[in-house]
């Protein structure tokens, strides 16, 4: 299965080591040989892992599910960026021909607050889940499924909203963010409801209680650096943003007792 | 709208956009007035410019106004720096920030540092002046205060650190402000970014040129 142009690499790989969320991390330097720049870089962690299982010790701790790059499991921060130096892919989509020969690559978990270390690599991401239980969601009565155009969707409406959509819940814009801001994430959930009409009861509600759930859980602030826009795997952008600050700003206004 | 606005993290935003732009209306008034030395007719047109800033009951309540706006955007700077620390409790061994933003984007807290303490100096070299004059019922010549600080090279150096400071500080602000208060379309975004852009260069350039143009002695 090579490239025709597969090489191997030595490498020296300085990995994040933390038992749980309640004692400090150190970085373990290990030596890597002959990896196939064909590999992924979850498969050179399995290949790692097999060799310290083999030697009787504890492998590293990674998230990972899908591995083609949906699922938003996987979330290394490589070498100071979060699923590594290229854009537009997650860790798991990331190939080992994009480092060179004796390169030493440094990979910590995602370091936020709100994301507490559960063991190494792996971070608590749960906080994502109780923004979106917060207000991510339309409700709806049961019963069949409507005729597909019974709500007429304008093309440009429903373009943003799917491409707010493809947000995987990675994580990679706290991880990136300076401040620790969740504010790319949030956006894409509150824009793509906002956006259509089966979003529409329960829109100002559903901003005012996200932002509410995504402070209460100690995400930082956002300051515009765009950051999170050029490392997303999905390519959310930072109109999302603009249009959920317009929204609260809106909801606020209008809606009493808020 | 409630207390829990200002509260919320977008709340914060609002208040340092609104708080921004209304220090932008400021930077106009201040890089008008101060191009009258410009006429270079020994500071007359620049004075007559000085004494109705100093002495029009608008401008004095505005004055308040001004530093109200100041005192607001520093502080809620501070808030939200601070939260934003407290965010990433462990910091990462490696980051590459240059990879995804530009370093002034992510410098705005020092850039404002440096402004603040561009601010102790600059207020001490001519509002306190002012003031005193004022006080004094004087007739405050603002022209030869201004040329008497710019004669000293070393008053000239701040000046131009603090003028770079600003630019950069503006280069982010001026389109982030709009960005925070949900100001943002396809069709206009575009045109606010650039004109933040030729605003921070325009006025910084006017900005930087007087200590420059009086320490040469072209104005005289």
């Amino acid at each position: 299965m090579g490239s025709g142009n597969e090489q191997f690499l030595n490498l020296t790989l300085k990995v994040w080591r933390q038992k749980n969320s309640k004692t400090a991390g150190t970085f373990e330097t290990h030596q890597l040989t002959g990896i196939s720049t064909d590999m992924s870089f979850l498969e050179m962690f399995d290949v790692l892992n097999e060799k310290l299982i083999h030697e009787g010790k504890d492998p590293i701790a990674f998230d990972h599910d899908c591995r083609e790059g949906i699922c938003g499991m996987c979330s290394m921060f490589i070498n100071g960026r979060p699923h590594g130096p290229k854009q537009g892919i997650t860790t798991c989509q990331l190939h080992m021909r994009s480092f060179k020969n004796g390169d030493t690559i440094i990979v910590e978990p995602w370091r936020s607050a709100a994301f507490p270390v559960i063991k190494d690599l792996s971070v608590d991401r749960t906080a994502f889940d109780r923004i979106i239980s917060s207000g991510g969601y339309v409700s709806v009565n049961t019963g069949n499924a409507q005729d597909a155009n019974n709500i007429l969707i304008p093309k440009s409406a429903a373009d943003e909203a799917f491409a707010a959509a493809a947000c995987i819940g990675c994580g990679a814009c706290v991880a990136t963010c300076k401040n620790g801001s969740a504010m790319l994430f949030v956006s894409a959930k509150v824009s793509q409801l906002a956006l259509l009409p089966q979003g529409q009861a329960e829109r100002k509600e559903r901003v005012l209680n996200m932002i509410a759930q995504m402070d209460a859980e100690g995400f930082g602030n956002c300051t515009n650096t765009g950051a999170c826009e050029a490392e997303c795997p999905k390519g959310i952008s930072i109109e999302n943003i603009a249009r959920m600050n317009r929204e609260f700003i809106g909801a606020s206004l209008t809606t009493p007792n808020k | 709208m409630s207390k829990g606005f200002f509260k919320s993290s977008i709340g914060k935003k609002v208040i340092m956009g609104l708080t921004g732009l209304f220090l932008v209306s400021f930077l106009v008034v201040h890089v008008g007035i101060n191009s009258l030395i410009y006429a270079n007719d020994n500071g007359e047109t620049f004075n007559a410019g000085a004494h109705f800033m100093a002495h029009n009951p608008l401008i004095r309540v505005m004055e308040i106004v001004l530093f109200a706006g100041l005192i607001l955007h520093a502080v809620q700077a501070i808030i939200l720096t601070m939260e934003n620390k407290k965010a990433r409790p462990v910091a990462y061994a490696m980051t590459n920030g240059a990879a995804n933003s530009s370093w002034y984007s992510r410098s705005m807290a020092l850039l404002g540092i440096l402004l603040l303490m561009f601010l102790v100096v600059h207020l001490g070299n001519f509002w306190v002046p002012t003031k005193q004059a004022l006080m004094a019922n004087e007739e405050h010549n603002t022209f030869e205060n201004l040329k008497v600080v710019f004669s000293q090279w070393y008053f000239v150096v701040i000046y131009l650190i603090g003028v770079f400071a600003l630019c950069y500080h503006l280069l982010h602000g001026f389109q982030s402000a709009f960005q925070s208060l949900g100001l943002n379309h396809k069709k206009y975004t575009p045109t606010i970014k650039k004109i933040g852009i030729w605003f921070s260069i325009i006025v910084c350039l006017l900005f930087a040129s007087m200590p420059v143009t009086m320490f040469l002695g072209i104005i005289k």
